[in-house]
């Protein structure tokens, strides 16, 4: 079963979630965990799960090449590149296709009738592998700095997915393409969200994505005590699961700065956490 | 004319108190178009309630759609996809539209032209006036994607507001992550300002932005927001980033004010004018402006 963690807004707390659930899930209550770290432009349950990388293996896109010698200039392959990747200036005989912008669909190569196109692999991001609590347990997806192609690189983590036992997805902010990534592959979405007007928006946000997906779902409330009634009523009105509450402390919040898994830190909340899963699983078993 | 001059507030990590800051700018300048370019989860507008007098659909993106009454089942358009898009199910190739990248080369392999590319038109851009000025933001279609060519068209439309109305700034509340959202706000821009947190996470995540924005060689300074949460921390940081020549404009409190705030839709600097949040905030702002 996959459960990713996601929140509408940033700093809500899903990488606390998600370290603190696979920390209870496995030393706890002694299930199978895997945790997949897929928010690849600021992965960072590497903060908090401290050990060594085991390996490391590339992702990789394959990028035309286009021989100007040759190249017609039929601009064919400009015209199908959906990406606007293909620079073409017939008059000084310049034709390429930025590495930037290319998705590496291969659709120029395809359409290409001169058989001027050739590719080669591009290495846009990497996954780390690590064992933490057992073997290959933690995978984490990076993309490169200046790729935007996030997409792939999830899509590669979550195929490094255990097929048995429980996989945790910490999933990026937002609710556009990386998150759509990672919460289309899940069976069960936990959202994560603040008791404020600007977390009550964003997981109104990401709530109408995950119904769109058709997913099971649960609300999880972090730095709570602050009792902002929309959000509460609107919980109520769209009777959304309520899987609990994290209390506000500013304790927490240093334990979290110095990279502390929060329930390592505060046994106390190892309940709260176990009450949490209890109810995803009677949620998806039923 | 004179061009205006262009901040975008990024972060890195989230939650670390852009969108608060950027408020807090707003009711500082006196003569700015202010744009969300958080297109994902834009909040800016909790706090700055502008009014809307047009909004604009803009398509971002395509997805392809396999008619089939036309589709012989040939899966030529599975074998050629290289994003997994194309499922088999009952007979029949259906596309994952969460995973189609709407390249097009399904509808180029196909023999029986079963295959359409439909645009995406599902994202919107909001042209509004607000108390600190005129406001543009968008906000992304449910399960859309391309947030990338939404910030730009954002930007865009923000430069020539300003050129219109004459606004000396164009003040941007970015969105997290570095990647290809955070690229189309900065790229072009002509400075970053960058919210960070003295929390690990919050600086690693800051040495990728810095990363990213060195690449554009765009002019960048440094917030430590709640910098009293763990000062070990923010010593390191300001440590590292003086090593690596970057400024650091201020260091502002933890303080629960900015949730009173939030909650009356007000800027810190307007719910309470004299408090220290405020001057803080007041001194950050003239601190970057001696740069243009």
């Amino acid at each position: 079963m996959r459960i990713a963690i996601t929140s509408g807004k940033g700093g809500t707390g899903k990488t606390t979630v998600s370290t603190c659930l696979f920390h209870v899930f496995t030393r706890y209550l002694k299930y199978d965990v895997q945790l997949l770290d897929c928010d690849s432009e600021e992965p960072d349950c590497h903060v908090f799960i401290k050990s060594k990388k085991t390996s490391v293996c590339p992702v990789n896109i394959s990028i035309p090449y286009i021989d100007p010698g040759k190249c017609i200039f039929c601009g064919k392959c400009k015209n199908v590149c959906a990406f606007n990747a293909i620079v073409m200036l017939p008059a000084i005989n310049f034709i390429e296709a930025d590495q930037d912008m290319c998705h590496g669909c291969g659709a120029c190569s395809y359409i290409c009738p001169e058989q001027a196109i050739t590719e080669k692999n591009k290495t846009i991001g990497k996954l780390s592998f690590y064992d933490y609590y057992g073997n290959g347990d933690f995978i984490e997806g990076r993309i490169n700095v200046g790729s935007v192609l996030q997409t792939p690189v999830i899509k590669d983590t979550i195929k490094h997915a255990r097929e048995e036992g429980i996989v945790l997805l910490d999933s990026p902010p937002g609710t556009s393409c990386p998150v759509i990534a990672t919460v289309s592959k899940a069976d069960y979405v936990i959202m994560v969200t603040e008791p404020t007007p600007f977390g009550l928006h964003d997981l109104r946000l990401m709530a109408d994505t995950v119904k769109e997906l058709g997913k099971d779902n649960g609300i999880l409330i972090n730095k709570s005590g602050f009792n902002y009634k929309p959000l509460y009523e609107y919980i109520d009105q769209n009777k959304i699961t309520l899987l609990g509450e994290i209390p506000f402390k500013k304790e927490y919040a240093m334990a979290y700065s110095k990279g502390e898994i929060l329930t390592a830190y505060d046994s106390k909340l190892n309940d709260l956490f176990a009450g949490i899963i209890k109810t995803v699983l009677n949620e998806k078993t039923v | 004319m004179k061009k205006p001059f262009e901040i975008v507030v990024l972060s890195g990590k989230g939650g670390t108190g852009k969108t608060s800051i950027t408020a807090a700018f707003a009711s500082i300048t006196e003569n700015a178009v202010i744009t969300d370019c958080d297109v994902d989860a834009s909040d800016l507008h909790l706090i700055l309630s502008p009014e809307i007098y047009k909004c604009e659909n803009f398509a971002s993106g395509a997805e392809a759609l396999i008619d089939i009454d036309k589709c012989t089942g040939c899966g030529l358009c599975m074998k050629f996809c290289r994003f997994d898009a194309v499922e088999f199910r009952n007979n029949f190739y259906y596309i994952d539209k969460y995973a189609c990248e709407g390249c097009g080369l399904c509808a180029e392999v196909c023999p029986a032209g079963a295959v359409d590319i439909i645009k995406c038109e599902n994202n919107r851009i909001f042209f509004s006036d607000c108390r600190f000025g005129p406001m543009i933001y968008g906000e992304v279609g449910i399960a859309e994607e391309n947030s990338g060519k939404l910030v730009s068209q954002i930007r865009k439309y923000a430069k020539e507001t300003a050129i219109k109305t004459g606004a000396q700034y164009i003040l941007t509340d970015g969105p997290p992550g570095i990647g290809c959202p955070v690229i189309s706000s900065v790229t072009g821009s002509d400075m970053v300002i960058a919210v960070t947190e003295p929390t690990q996470s919050g600086w690693h995540d800051l040495q990728r932005l810095t990363e990213m924005t060195g690449r554009f060689k765009t002019p960048l300074f440094v917030i430590i927001n709640k910098y009293d949460l763990n000062e070990d921390m923010t010593n390191t940081i300001e440590k590292h980033l003086k090593e690596k020549g970057i400024k650091v404009a201020g260091k502002i409190p933890y303080d629960e004010t900015v949730i009173y705030a939030m909650l009356e839709g007000k800027t810190i600097n307007e719910f309470q004018p004299h408090g220290r949040l405020s001057q803080e905030i007041n001194r950050i702002w003239k601190t970057v402006n001696k740069y243009p």
